[in-house]
């Protein structure tokens, strides 16, 4: 699996697969999956990240999700931001069909 | 074309079956994922960057109308109402979810399709001549050899574990439009002092991180022979070929290791051995009742003439431009090859709707037998349309804006789904593709530009084909960033190149400019009739370099 976090991110949230569709989804803080990075529960730390990634165990156990992982983001305005390119496309749907994906379906997606 | 006999319809018929308990299994988590990941690769079944991805085989890019009527009817029920056609001439479903596919793969089987051969360390989907059957100076129709190939390939006990994924194309013309030589084997038929049809052998081409163009090791296997010499390398390659690292497991890697003497010489002493036990040799029959399925359609007798298409020429400028890009000549007398372009101005390369493939698949069931192809390029080809109804195509093709008059000119781009879509892209093709489009939309300034291809891939792997294009260009990731390699002077046909990268990378507000600036920089040095890739033959990087990097 390729690295889509950085070492020194001060924030970092969790994401995986729905194994069902394989739509995007993140924890969020009451240990649920949501389509929205909005309701993402968010790491500060090295510590804390490490410690959410843990809690995706559970939920990879139960098969309800596939392929979590951790990545970074930033804090602006009440929201949550992807850092990355790939990440941002991610929580939105392609950038080529804005018709499609979480950016046609639901509220707080960034571009 | 090819119809499924019983066996394979029951084979068919077992994997989907055997499938569809394998996800009930993974749902209620009998399986895990690491057990399952196998299997669903083994099925066409990917997970990408927003869901999973299903990649459905289409056999050296052939299919029927009816087959085409139920990939539009599972982009309807089961996507997003669209697919996208492939390089490897197959289509790709971009948001199936996992508990339907094995509806899916019923739905595919009713019409004698599957996933099988689409991925994981397998011999591949063969790929082929998108006018296979059709093209003049063709001196055998190259899907009968891709389907002995798929026979013979497909549940092969020794081949289901190669060291890597195995990819094959054949062409039936001395002019290459399957791209042979960037395959780990490569067929071209040709033809024997004394009249015989036999098979030159390219072995170790590829793509990817390590480009090869593949090196001749036989340049005649007669016909009764041709799967014992190619099971003969599969051997060498089985043998031999890296196991231990994922980035030298492919047979160029081999090939280049080991040297094509060395090769060649292995692969002589397995086809004798193989030829002894004469197992593999290929009965008449058998090759009969396989060319039986490619019997040519009936065509009618016509003069080569068409008065009705000579004055819809005259009449309609934009039907002329579209004849003159994306009509080939075919064959036989009065009839030609039409080219549907998937790439319409600002369009996603290889994208087609579930209202568009319906359409296509009446069309060619009215104008062209039934029978439509999938093109490496990303395009549809309608193989025999008689010229006389050449108009009629036209506008139907345009009603559903599929006439974009662009073949082989600069917006007829392969790009790869790239960080749109894919999981392990670096960076955009898509947007790169359609802004290259808009900024050379103006038809007039394409056909003045001529033949010119550019090829876009997210990454390394290249599954845009970047290091063969006349124009490459590869997305690379800094630190976050989308930055783009350009490459010149790449080349897919029978004189395969592997471009040179002309310097440092652009950002993508600089991109698009850059592609001009090559443009221009061309069209200032171009002689009379010769096409990008022929200046960039005769003068090389510099002249480009310069304009690129001395202005900036
Ligand atoms: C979106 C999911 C895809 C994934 C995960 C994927 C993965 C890969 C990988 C890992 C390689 C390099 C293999 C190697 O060098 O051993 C590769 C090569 C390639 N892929 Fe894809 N690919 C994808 C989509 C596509 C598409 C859409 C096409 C057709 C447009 C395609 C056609 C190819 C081709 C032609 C190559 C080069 C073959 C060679 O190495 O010689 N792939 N792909
Ligand atoms: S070239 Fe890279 S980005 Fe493009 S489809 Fe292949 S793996 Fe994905």
């Amino acid at each position: 699996m390729a690295q889509h976090t950085r070492k020194g991110a001060q924030f970092q949230a969790l994401t995986a697969n729905r194994l069902s569709d394989g739509i995007v989804v993140y924890l969020t803080r009451e240990d649920r999956w949501s389509e929205s990075l909005q309701d993402a529960d968010v790491a500060e730390g090295k510590e804390a990240g490490e410690a959410l990634l843990a809690r995706a165990a559970p939920s990879v156990e139960a098969n309800e999700v596939v392929e979590p992982y951790l990545f970074e983001v930033s804090l602006e305005d009440e929201s949550v931001r992807a850092v990355s390119v790939r990440e941002t496309i991610r929580q939105a749907g392609p950038t080529v069909r804005r018709d499609l994906g979480k950016q046609a379906e639901l509220a707080g997606v960034h571009r | 074309m090819y119809r499924y006999d019983e066996f394979d319809q029951q084979l068919v018929n077992e994997r989907v079956a055997q499938f569809s308990g394998q996800v009930a299994r993974r749902l209620t988590g009998e399986l895990t994922e690491d057990e399952f990941k196998p299997l669903r690769l083994m099925n066409g079944v990917y997970l990408q960057l927003h869901a999973y991805m299903l990649r459905i085989a289409i056999p050296y890019g052939t299919l029927s109308s009816k087959q085409l009527r139920m990939l539009a009817h599972i982009g309807r029920k089961y996507d997003r109402g669209y697919g996208h056609f492939t390089t490897r001439q197959n289509l790709q479903f971009n948001w199936p979810a996992l508990k339907d596919v094995p509806d899916i793969l019923k739905d595919l089987a009713s019409v004698e399709m599957h996933c099988i051969q689409t991925s994981g360390n397998c011999i591949r989907n063969v790929t082929s001549d998108q006018y296979a059957g059709a093209a003049k100076n063709e001196l055998e129709d190259p899907r009968i050899v891709s389907e002995i190939i798929r026979q013979w390939s497909t549940f092969h006990p020794e081949f289901s574990y190669l060291p890597r994924k195995f990819k094959i194309a054949v062409s039936g013309t001395p002019d290459d439009r399957a791209a042979i030589r960037v395959h780990d084997i490569g067929i071209q038929i040709v033809q024997n002092g004394q009249g015989e049809i036999g098979y030159e052998i390219y072995v170790g081409g590829g793509l990817g991180r390590t480009p090869m163009i593949g090196k001749k090791i036989s340049g005649f296997v007669p016909k009764a022979d041709l799967l014992a010499y190619l099971e003969a390398i599969m051997r060498v390659y089985n043998m031999y070929g890296r196991r231990d690292n994922i980035y030298k497991a492919r047979i160029k890697i081999l090939v280049h290791e080991i040297g094509v003497e060395e090769m060649q010489r292995q692969v002589e002493a397995e086809f004798a051995e193989i030829r002894k036990s004469g197992t593999l040799h290929l009965p008449e029959e058998e090759i009969a009742r396989i060319e039986a399925y490619f019997q040519p359609p009936a065509y009618e007798d016509l003069p080569d003439e068409s008065t009705e298409l000579n004055k819809a020429v005259v009449a309609d400028p934009a039907f002329a431009n579209w004849v003159k890009s994306n009509v080939a000549q075919h064959k036989v007398p009065g009839y030609a090859i039409v080219n549907i372009s998937l790439k319409p101005i600002g369009g996603v390369p290889g994208d087609c709707t579930s209202d568009q493939m319906d359409a296509i698949a009446d069309i060619a069931e009215k104008f062209s037998f039934d029978e439509l192809r999938v093109t490496h390029e990303q395009n549809l080809t309608l193989a025999h349309v008689r010229k006389k109804d050449l108009y009629a195509v036209y506008e139907a093709l345009k009603a559903h804006d599929l006439a974009t008059a662009n073949i082989g000119l600069i917006t007829d781009q392969i790009a790869c789904p790239g960080l749109d879509y894919c999981a392990l892209a670096n960076a955009r093709s898509i947007p790169l593709a359609q802004q290259i489009s808009e900024r050379f939309a103006d038809i007039e300034r394409q056909h003045e530009i001529g033949e010119l291809k550019i090829n876009t891939s997210g990454c390394i792997n290249a599954c845009g084909h970047h290091h063969v294009g006349h124009i490459g260009i590869l997305g690379v990731d800094k630190k976050g960033v989308e930055y783009y390699q350009v490459t010149l002077g790449g080349a897919a046909d029978e004189k395969t190149a592997i471009g040179d990268i002309v310097g440092r990378a652009f950002t993508e507000d600089e991109i698009v400019d850059a592609i001009e600036t090559i443009v221009t920089t061309y069209i200032g040095i171009r002689k009379d009739g010769e096409r990008f890739i022929d200046t960039y033959r005769r003068v090389g990087v510099d002249p480009f370099k310069e304009s690129l990097y001395e202005t900036h």
